[in-house]
């Protein structure tokens, strides 16, 4: 019961929600980059939200199923397929021994995922999957990025082929519609950070009316910004402290950076701004030179979209499970 | 919690808060910093995902969620009635255990990458510097950057360097570093742009125990030379 890569990617992980509790001694979280599409993963497939999940990127890394599996695709769309038939996004789809899953093409997104019924069979470090490539540790192998050949075993396997009589069985007949998961066009909603009214007048117009755009050396660990230079009223020398996901830091060049989820733990550059909770997954579609616009909204308003958000998942969960129990039974797979 | 004099709370995020002390890098108010983490990891609530500790400053990541689930107001309201509530059972203790750990370092130029650089900027010798650094008894200020990479301060207004302009994409494990007036040591390899004056053979890190990590916030750290020959031997060892 296991997954093998039988061609490697460039950069694809084991990740979950991630790993905290001990940023302390310097480990910093990891997990997921579009936390939203790793849960509507483990949704169609029902897990629960905290159940590691396999984060693309594209050129992404090919797998040969041993076995049975139930799975679901989310996130960006590289035109999935199993063997030669094209594998449909935010559907549960079936998986026979032998199948070999690959990505083909780009089409829109910067990372997807992959979610197996049942989770992963793989040891935590320090009561998480993500893979901390920063570190060398967690994931599958020691923090390191899929290697061709690496074996990934599941959980669990079931019967599921026995309702895959022809290809037109592969996709199961419901789907999770995300759109109202995302902001839109790009508008990436942030709270003010300490040092934002240490930027001059006019930066801070810039900051908020003018786009910026996704360059081309982003990874994982932060977004770099291209955009026009933002400039602090006085000198402002900072002591490191602690930094979160979402952190927006004015880099002496002023130019600035977004920390993404394998950030350090603490940084000594301004903080001018932090994107929302809500509001990461969408800034993790985002690819290089990708434009976005930053708009300041409160702190209360910034958690009323997270619960509203949460909500939404938490009320496709419940519909989700009706219909895969429902599917379940029929099948009388267990 | 008079002695925290004043402090300052402000927001890194919706979901963290900063508890900021002084915008100075001091012994004492680092030590306040070490006390008030001991204080709030004492039964850290579930919905406090980390405490955060660095040179004058506490920040607490939290869940949103679980926040919400648990209180009726927003969960910045609960957090910052939560640190209040904390604060106001707060009493002032000596934190730091004031060990004094001894760390085998090998100056050789071989690993001492950038000593040659340095002496040529500072218009002195490598024994010079190596002596500098040999000369003081630091204090680890903080954990970040690395999983167990400590702050050490403060090094020798001579020694003292700014991170290299360009990072380097591989310093290896145990290398010994100064940046501004800081030293620290990689306790995996990474890359980085702190200025590489030697290299310790000893592991710093234990991946299976991270809170059993050779270095904590406000131990005390001495450095001893060894030759290229006991670097091998100890690191053999290891």
């Amino acid at each position: 019961m296991s997954i093998v890569v039988v061609k490697a990617g460039i950069a694809d992980s084991i990740q979950d929600l991630g790993r905290y509790g001990y940023q302390h001694q310097g480990i910093n979280p990891t997990g997921v980059m579009d936390d939203i599409a790793a849960r509507l993963a483990n949704i169609l497939v029902g897990n629960n939200f905290s159940e590691a999940v396999i984060e693309l990127h594209f050129p992404c890394s090919s797998f040969l199923f041993t076995q049975d599996a139930l799975c679901a695709i989310t996130g960006a769309n590289y035109t999935a397929l199993i063997n030669e038939q094209e594998i449909e996004n935010n559907k549960p789809f079936i998986t026979r021994k032998g199948d070999v899953l690959k990505f083909v093409k780009l089409i829109s997104g910067a990372r997807c995922y992959l979610a197996i019924r049942n989770g992963l069979a793989i040891a935590k470090w320090l009561n998480s999957n993500s893979t901390n490539t920063m570190a060398g540790f967690g994931g599958n192998n020691q923090g390191k990025f899929f290697q061709k050949n690496d074996e990934i075993q599941f959980n669990t396997t079931a019967a599921y082929s026995k309702a895959l009589k022809t290809d037109n069985d592969r996709m199961l007949s419901w789907k999770i519609y995300e759109k109202k998961l995302y902001t839109t066009n790009n508008n990436i909603r942030i709270i003010a950070g300490n040092e934002y009214n240490a930027l001059n007048s006019e930066s801070k117009k810039i900051f908020e009316k003018t786009s910026f755009i996704i360059a081309t050396q982003s990874n994982r660990m932060a977004y770099r910004m291209n955009g026009t230079e933002l400039h602090l009223h006085k000198n402002h020398s900072l002591i490191s402290s602690a930094v979160t996901k979402g952190t927006i830091q004015l880099l002496p060049n002023g130019q600035i950076i977004v920390l993404m989820a394998d950030h350090q733990t603490t940084g000594g550059y301004p903080r001018i701004g932090h994107v929302i909770s809500a509001d990461i997954a969408t800034l993790a579609q985002c690819k290089p030179n990708e434009k976005i616009q930053f708009n300041i909204i409160t702190q209360e308003a910034a958690e009323r979209e997270l619960l509203y958000q949460n909500q939404l998942l938490t009320e496709m969960k419940e519909a989700n499970n009706l219909q895969l129990n429902n599917w379940l039974i029929t099948f009388n797979i267990q | 919690m008079n002695f925290l004099n004043e402090y300052t709370i402000y927001s890194v995020g919706d979901h963290a808060v900063t508890i900021e002390l002084s915008t100075t890098i001091d012994e004492e108010t680092n030590e306040k910093v070490l006390c008030l983490f001991n204080h709030f990891m004492q039964q850290k609530p579930e919905e406090i995902k980390d405490i955060i500790p660095a040179y004058s400053s506490l920040t607490l990541v939290y869940d949103i969620i679980a926040v919400r689930k648990k209180y009726d107001i927003s969960a910045h309201s609960a957090i910052l009635q939560f640190i209040e509530k904390k604060l106001s059972s707060f009493t002032f203790c000596t934190a730091s255990t004031n060990n004094c750990i001894v760390i085998p370092v090998c100056y050789d130029i071989s690993l001492g990458i950038d000593l040659q650089e340095m002496a040529i900027a500072k218009n002195t010798d490598i024994p010079t510097l190596i002596n500098l650094h040999l000369s003081k008894i630091y204090r680890v200020y903080m954990i970040g950057f690395l999983p167990g990479f400590a702050y050490l301060g403060k090094v020798d207004a001579l020694l003292a360097t700014p991170r290299k302009a360009e990072p380097r994409k591989k310093i290896d494990a145990g290398s010994v570093g100064i940046a501004g007036d800081q030293t620290g040591i990689y306790p995996v390899t990474s890359p980085g742009g702190w200025n590489i004056i030697g290299q310790t053979p000893i592991q710093l890190f234990n991946q299976q125990a991270p809170d059993n990590t050779l270095l904590k916030q406000g131990d005390l750290v001495r450095f001893e030379a060894i030759d290229i020959a006991t670097f091998h031997q100890l690191k053999n060892k290891v």
